[in-house]
């Protein structure tokens, strides 16, 4: 997947996450946690939607590279590079 | 038939712990004895008239929109959309005790700025409790029993105001007698005071339907009338079940929402004695009365009263059959809903023996539910327009009821005085979540089965 799609693939679990958020005006460069008030059963719920879908394990000690869009996506490109993806 | 998963009771905390794991993909079921689902917080037809079992409101409430707070949270992990628990928010409740009565409603400054007039050399001692509660982190597993009416005593020196305060978090929510522990006491005060009270305008099946369609639907397995006799045990590990029928179910782990007791009651008698794993004693007897009119027509506006006769609180377990000294008065019609229900009911509930209520022949026991209703009607005329005029039908349950479809010990209903907040038990396998794990109410109460759930069965350290 290229980095464009990474990000479709985080914005529609953000969406499963939060339905009734408008992600629509999402920063990419500002923290989840100040847009969206994720918290950290929220992160892990990222990180298992990810594996749920693409198989990929992040271990507990990377959780922080999932701070924000950008992070999130540059820390994905290559475990993902492979991958179909599903939206 | 072999699971990842099974889940013992198809309540609030097991449903929303089957929901979490069948949709990470688990193999799981839920096993429930009754012929219905919701445990502690079901409901019923009777006489054509559809009743809620335990639910007086959902406390936690939140507004459309918000972020924060344990509702927005299980909607979050249970992947569902705020309309999908269609909650109106309550008109206002009042806790009443002899020349006090505090007011509140969904907006925590109306109830401080009560506070601070009708105790007014208390208000500072009152705002340094709630900032002990707003730093207060309910997520730490490790914590032990602090007691509340020390705690408050730090800070409040009238008993009249730690009653009054105390009062509403008692009956909604502690499974010990006089005091609580001042975890539960935070989680109360908050689910209470802090965010408030609302009801769906179908009641409680509104939830439990939209739980159970959303478990199907990603292929969790609901087996009804399907009784846990006996958990299967072999050393350290649990490797299945026996159902009341004989039929054995094989499991990698099991979830409980039986209670702490009674799940080690089903491991049979190699357990352990453990004084965590004692049951609780707390229970009530509840009065539904169907009414010919909204309770609003007769001038009664007011979605909870919580009253006491005397400024001393006696919350224990009742020494008659009925502690008609304090109770509560619920009236579901009192919400903000966009059309007024059907009918008017009143539902008021008060302390009880439970030894009492289970020992009673059966043709007494009808006659005693008359005789008690009767009291605790009387009773509760000091603080509602009398509606016994009104009254169309009537339903009481006791301590009993509460025993014979849920199988908590006692007919209890706030579970064991000891929560097992962290949901482990002595087998490596088996874990609680619901009343015993230490949430509490509705949303509560789904959260345990959630956090119980994540830390254990979905991902194990």
């Amino acid at each position: 997947m290229a980095p464009e799609q990474i990000r479709s693939v985080i914005l529609d679990i953000l969406a499963r996450i939060a339905p009734d958020e408008d992600l629509s005006e999402l920063d990419d460069s500002v923290p989840f946690r100040e847009q969206m008030e994720l918290d950290s059963m929220d992160f892990l719920d990222i990180v298992m939607e990810l594996r749920k879908l693409y198989r990929v394990q992040i271990p507990e000690e990377d959780y922080g590279e999932l701070v924000t869009m950008d992070s999130t996506v540059t820390y994905l490109t290559p475990l993902l590079k492979d991958a179909e993806s599903t939206v | 038939m072999s699971y990842d998963s099974i889940i013992i009771g198809a309540g609030m905390s097991g449903l929303a712990a089957g929901i979490r794991l069948a949709y990470f993909g688990k193999r799981v079921c839920i096993l429930e004895r009754h012929t219905t689902i919701g445990g502690l917080n079901s409901f019923y037809r009777l006489r054509g008239r559809n009743h809620d079992v335990g639910l007086h409101a959902i406390t936690n409430y939140s507004p459309p929109g918000g972020k924060k707070g344990p509702l927005n949270k299980i909607l979050r992990q249970l992947r569902f959309q705020w309309e999908d628990f269609d909650l109106s928010p309550q008109c206002g409740s009042s806790v009443v005790f002899p020349g006090h009565t505090l007011r509140f409603n969904n907006h925590f400054d109306y109830f401080e700025a009560q506070i601070a007039e009708q105790f007014p050399r208390e208000i500072n001692g009152f705002r340094q409790l709630v900032s002990e509660i707003d730093a207060h982190n309910i997520g730490d597993l490790g914590q032990t029993w602090i007691s509340t009416r020390a705690r408050m005593a730090d800070h409040i020196s009238d008993p009249l105001l730690i009653n009054m305060l105390l009062c509403p978090l008692m009956f909604y929510g502690s499974p010990s007698a006089h005091d609580m522990d001042f975890n539960q006491f935070v989680i109360m005060f908050r689910s209470i005071y802090q965010e408030g009270f609302a009801r769906p305008y179908q009641g409680v099946r509104l939830i439990l339907k939209n739980l159970v369609r959303k478990f199907k639907s990603l292929g969790g397995e609901l087996k009804l009338r399907a009784g846990v006799k006996q958990l299967l045990i072999e050393g350290k590990q649990v490797s299945g079940v026996m159902l009341d029928d004989g039929q054995i179910l094989e499991a990698k782990n099991v979830l409980s929402s039986a209670g702490s007791a009674e799940t080690l009651q089903m491991c049979g008698a190699e357990v352990p004695q453990d004084d965590r794993f004692t049951p609780g004693d707390i229970s009530f007897v509840e009065t539904i009365s169907v009414l010919d009119q909204q309770p609003q027509e007769f001038g009664h506006e007011e979605t909870i009263v919580f009253y006491n006769e005397s400024e001393d609180f006696y919350y224990e377990q009742s020494k008659e059959p009925v502690d008609v000294r304090s109770g509560i008065i619920c009236s579901p019609n009192n919400f903000e809903y966009d059309r007024p229900l059907e009918e008017g009911s009143i539902r008021i509930t008060a302390l009880a023996n439970p030894d009492y209520w289970m020992n009673l022949p059966e043709e007494k026991y009808i006659e005693q539910k008359q005789y008690w209703y009767d009291q605790i009607l009387e009773s509760s005329l000091r603080y509602i327009p009398d509606f016994r005029p009104h009254v169309l039908d009537v339903d009481v349950f006791t301590p009993r009821t509460i025993k014979k479809f849920t199988g908590h010990i006692n007919g209890c209903v706030y579970g064991a005085p000891q929560k097992i907040l962290d949901g482990s038990t002595p087998f490596n396998n088996l874990f609680l979540c619901g009343t015993d794990q230490g949430f509490l109410g509705i949303i509560g109460s789904m959260l345990s089965g959630i956090s119980i759930a994540n830390l254990h069965l979905l991902n194990p350290k």
